[in-house]
């Protein structure tokens, strides 16, 4: 997992509520046998004018000019700026993948789907919460001129405004710890790595017959 | 003290660390991989820049999609039709030849199914723990290795760490004590051990098979009994080493070399329960009283044996039960009472990693011998569970036997398993099955399956609905037949 530990970047709003998984990644593309790729069809419904199915050559397709992020002002938007209840529907760790590979780092919204919540964590992508009204504020600011930008510091637990304005947040400190280490499940084992080596020279000497190079020597 | 259970001295064998949370860090022996449950595992080592922890600790074979007819295997991948699953069996060949994973691709004549495979080539050990993306995995506990299935992003954790995180089961103990009828084999004591303690029965332990009936049977025997752990709720199912699971392993390609074969013996016979081991739980059946058993419904615990009735829903104890049943005759298109000998067939499918070894194959053939499959039955096929039973069958002439009898035999693979390749029920259709799973729609869409061993289902083939096999073989009327 791909480190977290400061990013300051543009801003791309999606001004709806309830965005579900199905929205973000439509279940067609679920049968790939990739965890990258899924960008080009990040909002695949919202995104195109036409049905998306797999392995399409995205760029043959025609988009929704009304679309934000197909908006050039958008293309190397960062952070995501959106409405309560984020990611709700499937458990699909599909959703955060295409986020990712679309390349989001921060979602910010006033609330997120549980299920959501947690996948996009294990993947490395930061969900911020913050009150309605900052909400608010945050997406008048935006839509006030080109360009707005973000500046994202985990290590303080704050996002800091052009204005210069500082919004604190809440993250668990298991999560805020393992994106800051670029842990993930296995980075969390491999913690381990020691005891891990240590257990595997005993039980080569004890069991040799069960490790292929040594029972063929 | 109280001694230790089998799966005890397993998991502590295998205990790399305890967590607070009530987690373990279990090391693993071998992984299986096959191409369904792999690529994502492949792609996330590829994302964070990890390499494998153990390359021989791993295994590779592609199953679930490959077609079975002889013409289609002879073109290698390139006979595979359907884009997606052809896809799938190519990403495992990169990812193996990228990553340095041994691999028996499609045409290697020691390709199969995984869990016929890795036994086969003596790859699992016991004293060892296994994983495979696959829930079946549950059937390498037959060589005393604690076995089981885990899902894709375990996978990626093993190749990666050479551990899981697991917790802790609990111990259950089945005993079959006493003699199998003539005719009455491993299968139909395991589906008589679902029909006894239910599809959940098992959840939450891990399930020791004891007693003389479960000594008494081959390994291949053996690993079909275990194959069903997991329908019985079990992720683990395990038996105790004998000379039986030791005399199996010698000189298979994997199997310990001659220098440490003696120390490998050795280690191997503590791989059994303490006599004053305590269970949680201990189920006992009497082999004797086994019939050959039939599935009627659409759970493995919906069976009874052949000389059964279909239930009556509005006899079931409770309400539960009785719409559980009432559901699955509809789908099963069966009535009430119906007598099981009176379930006409459309299809037979003797394979599947439950029973598609050589032993499987030799019981079929037996039946099959010298009679024909019965013109109303629409296909019936003969799938060996990997490339070696197969020469291993052609060797001893069963091919003939069975083509001579109208089965169709075929190129080895998970077939009508789980129909992800060409191999599939029609709707509505009936077909006797050696496989594990009798869910709706498992073999095609709104296909009828019925599980039974693989002499029932040759029997059934000859017969065009089910016979007692103990029958139709000529063998005398024994006892225990009511
Ligand atoms: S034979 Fe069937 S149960 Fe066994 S691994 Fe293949 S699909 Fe799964």
């Amino acid at each position: 997992m791909q480190k977290f530990e400061r990013l300051e970047g543009l801003v791309a709003p999606l001004d709806r509520a309830n965005v579900d998984t199905d929205l973000i990644i439509p279940k067609q593309f679920l049968k790939s046998i990739k965890r990258t790729g899924f960008g080009v069809n990040l909002f695949d419904e919202l995104r195109y004018l036409d049905e998306g199915y797999p392995g399409q050559d995205a760029s043959k397709r025609p988009l929704n000019p009304d679309f934000v992020l197909n908006q050039p002002a958008y293309q190397k938007a960062r952070i995501l700026l959106t409405r309560r209840n984020f990611g709700c529907g499937s458990s699909r760790e599909h959703a955060p993948w295409a986020l990712e590979d679309f390349g989001f780092r921060v979602v910010i919204a006033p609330s997120f789907a549980d299920i959501f919540y947690n996948n996009a964590f294990k993947n490395g992508l930061l969900l911020i919460t913050q009150p309605e009204d900052v909400i608010d504020r945050l997406f008048r600011e935006l839509q006030a001129g080109e360009g707005y930008r973000l500046d994202v510091d985990l290590e303080n637990q704050r996002v800091i405004t052009p204005s210069g304005e500082i919004l604190e947040f809440e993250v668990d400190a298991f999560r805020k710890h393992c994106l800051l280490e670029g842990l993930d499940d296995i980075g969390l084992t491999l913690k381990d790595e020691d005891a891990i080596r240590a257990f595997e020279q005993r039980h080569r000497a004890e069991r040799p017959w069960l490790f292929r190079e040594t029972a063929q020597a | 003290m109280a001694g230790q259970t089998l799966y005890d001295k397993l998991w502590s064998q295998h205990l790399v660390k305890e967590r607070d949370d009530g987690t373990a860090l279990i090391y693993i022996d071998r992984q299986l991989l096959h191409e369904v449950t792999s690529p994502q595992a492949f792609e996330g080592l590829r994302l964070a820049g990890r390499k494998p922890w153990r390359l021989d600790a791993n295994l590779a074979t592609p199953d679930h999609n490959v077609p079975t007819t002889v013409k289609e295997r002879a073109e290698g991948n390139a006979g595979i039709k359907d884009p997606v699953s052809l896809i799938q069996v190519q990403t495992l060949d990169d990812n193996c030849l990228a990553f340095g994973i041994e691999e028996f691709k499609i045409n290697d004549p020691r390709q199969g199914i995984v869990h016929v495979v890795g036994p086969e080539q003596g790859a699992t050990l016991p004293g060892m723990t296994v994983v495979c993306g696959d829930s079946h995995t549950a059937t390498h506990g037959a060589f005393a290795a604690l076995a089981h299935g885990i899902g894709t992003s375990e996978v990626e954790h093993v190749l990666a760490t050479q551990c899981l995180l697991a917790q802790k089961m609990k111990n259950m103990q089945v005993r079959v004590e006493g003699k199998l009828g003539t005719g009455v084999t491993a299968k139909d004591i395991v589906l008589a051990v679902i029909g006894k303690i239910g599809t959940a029965g098992g959840t939450g332990y891990a399930i020791e098979f004891a007693g003389s009936a479960i000594r008494d049977l081959s390994m291949e025997g053996r690993m079909t009994v275990c194959n069903m752990a997991i329908e019985a709720g079990a992720r683990v199912g395990l038996i105790a080493v004998d000379d039986t699971t030791i005399d199996y392993l010698r000189e298979r390609p994997f199997a310990p070399s001659a220098g440490q074969w003696e120390a490998a013996v050795a280690d191997w016979r503590n791989l059994v329960s303490d006599t004053d081991a305590v269970f949680d739980k201990v189920v006992e059946l009497d082999a004797a009283g086994i019939e050959p058993q039939v599935s009627w419904g659409t759970s493995p615990e919906m069976v009874t044996g052949i000389s059964g009735e279909v239930p009556d829903p509005s006899e079931a104890a409770d309400e539960t039960v009785q719409q559980g049943y009432a559901r699955a005759l509809e789908y099963m298109g069966l009535k009430p009472k119906q007598k099981i000998t009176d379930i006409k067939l459309d299809k037979v499918f003797i394979g599947s990693c439950t029973n598609s070894r050589i032993e499987d194959l030799r019981e079929a053939a037996k039946v099959a011998r010298g009679k024909k499959v019965a013109g109303s039955i629409a296909l019936a096929m003969v799938v060996p569970g990997s490339g070696l039973v197969k020469r291993q069958a052609e060797a001893e002439g069963l091919d003939r036997i069975f083509v001579e009898a109208g089965f169709e035999w075929r190129e080895p693979g998970c077939s009508m398993c789980l129909a992800m390749n060409a191999d599939k029920l029609g709707a509505g259709e009936h077909c006797a099955s050696t496989s594990n799973r009798n869910f709706e729609g498992r073999q095609g869409y709104g296909g009828r399956t019925h599980l039974v061993s693989p002499a029932m289902a040759a029997a059934a083939a000859i017969a065009g609905h089910f016979v007692d096999v103990r029958r139709l073989a000529g063998e005398p009327q024994s006892a225990q037949e009511a």
